[in-house]
């Protein structure tokens, strides 16, 4: 016999009045999106907490409910909270990296700002070299750094 | 005759909830101690204390205390915010991850023109460290559950929250 049940009234075993309160929410050809549901919640708390929303926002509670039995029964010990811990650690990780490139760009761009100071800062670099090879041919540093600057 | 038993009077907050004796074998008592009623009443409103029992049946016995702090938490969110619950705070922090995904891309895709800049100039060798290639290193969130959920996308003006899914499996 055709009864036109919803998917909580079938899997109930219920006859599916037309106020029933699942059944735009848990159609028929869907079952294990109530079985889910039921699962974890219950279809007393799941029943309860549609009846206490206004209309126009049950649908969206039924997916969310729906959403977080999935997370529960895929992850028993942390369900959809274990989600939010790993999306937790990897915004931290962004940002600390974010926050580290943006150092490095003020560096770059300062350095890009003032090309003297950069290439007085490779000359420096150039002339300790300079200095080790002089140590080893015994030429006094003085003399390297009046040659070094003409 | 009296019974020579004792009476119980270190119910745990469930079985005083539940009004019912507390056992040596009560499933709940290491979990819901009976100083912290308001835990167990919300984890029993939003799950229902048979179902919360067959969950953590389920897990190893080392498992269980974390198992019911997670509960705990999915209770007490859902209950300030019955329509999206966890998953309210799931979008928000995927958005939040994309947003700093960008952020980063171009970040670095500065900082590589000015590499290459710098490199040109004076011979800067580090530039590799900067490649394009590195950029969107990170993983996509969720470990892809929450992208194989939802069989069809749907927008919510709350707070101009944007909550994209993507499908879900069947069981």
């Amino acid at each position: 016999m055709s009864s036109g049940r919803c998917a909580a009234c079938r899997y109930l075993r219920r006859r599916c009045t037309g106020d029933c309160i699942f059944s735009p929410y848990f159609p028929s050809n869907n079952p294990q999106r109530f079985v889910s549901v039921h699962r974890i919640y219950g279809a007393s708390n799941v029943s309860k907490l549609l009846q206490r929303l206004p209309p126009h926002l049950r649908a969206e509670a039924a997916d969310s409910l729906y959403l977080e039995a999935q997370c529960r029964l895929q992850d028993p010990v942390y369900g959809s909270v274990g989600l939010i811990f790993q999306l937790q650690q990897q915004i931290h990780a962004a940002e600390s990296q974010l926050v580290k490139t943006q150092a490095e760009i003020a560096v770059m761009k300062s350095q890009a700002q003032h090309p003297q100071a950069r290439q007085a800062e490779s000359d420096f670099s150039n002339l300790l070299l300079l200095q080790q090879f002089d140590n080893d041919a015994n030429l006094s540093f003085s003399n390297q750094v009046s040659s070094g600057f003409n | 005759m009296r019974s020579q038993e004792p009476r119980s009077t270190s119910s745990c907050a469930a079985c005083k909830l539940l009004k019912r004796r507390c056992g040596p074998n009560c499933i709940f008592a290491p979990y819901f101690r009976s100083d912290e009623p308001k835990k167990f009443a919300k984890v029993h409103k939003v799950f229902g204390a048979s179902n919360v029992s067959k969950i953590l049946i389920e897990v190893p016995e080392e498992q269980r205390e974390d198992t019911v702090n997670s509960l705990a938490y999915e209770a007490e969110v859902r209950l300030q915010d019955p329509v999206y619950g966890c998953i309210g705070a799931i979008a928000l922090l995927q958005r939040k991850m994309v947003e700093l995904q960008h952020d980063l891309t171009l970040a670095r895709a500065r900082l590589a023109l000015y590499a290459g800049t710098y490199s040109a100039g004076i011979g800067y060798t580090e530039s590799d460290r900067f490649s394009m290639a590195a950029l969107g290193e990170f993983p996509v969130a969720c470990g892809g559950i929450m992208n194989s959920f939802s069989q069809t996308s749907y927008q919510v003006n709350q707070d101009a929250h944007l909550y994209d899914f993507t499908q879900i499996p069947y069981i």
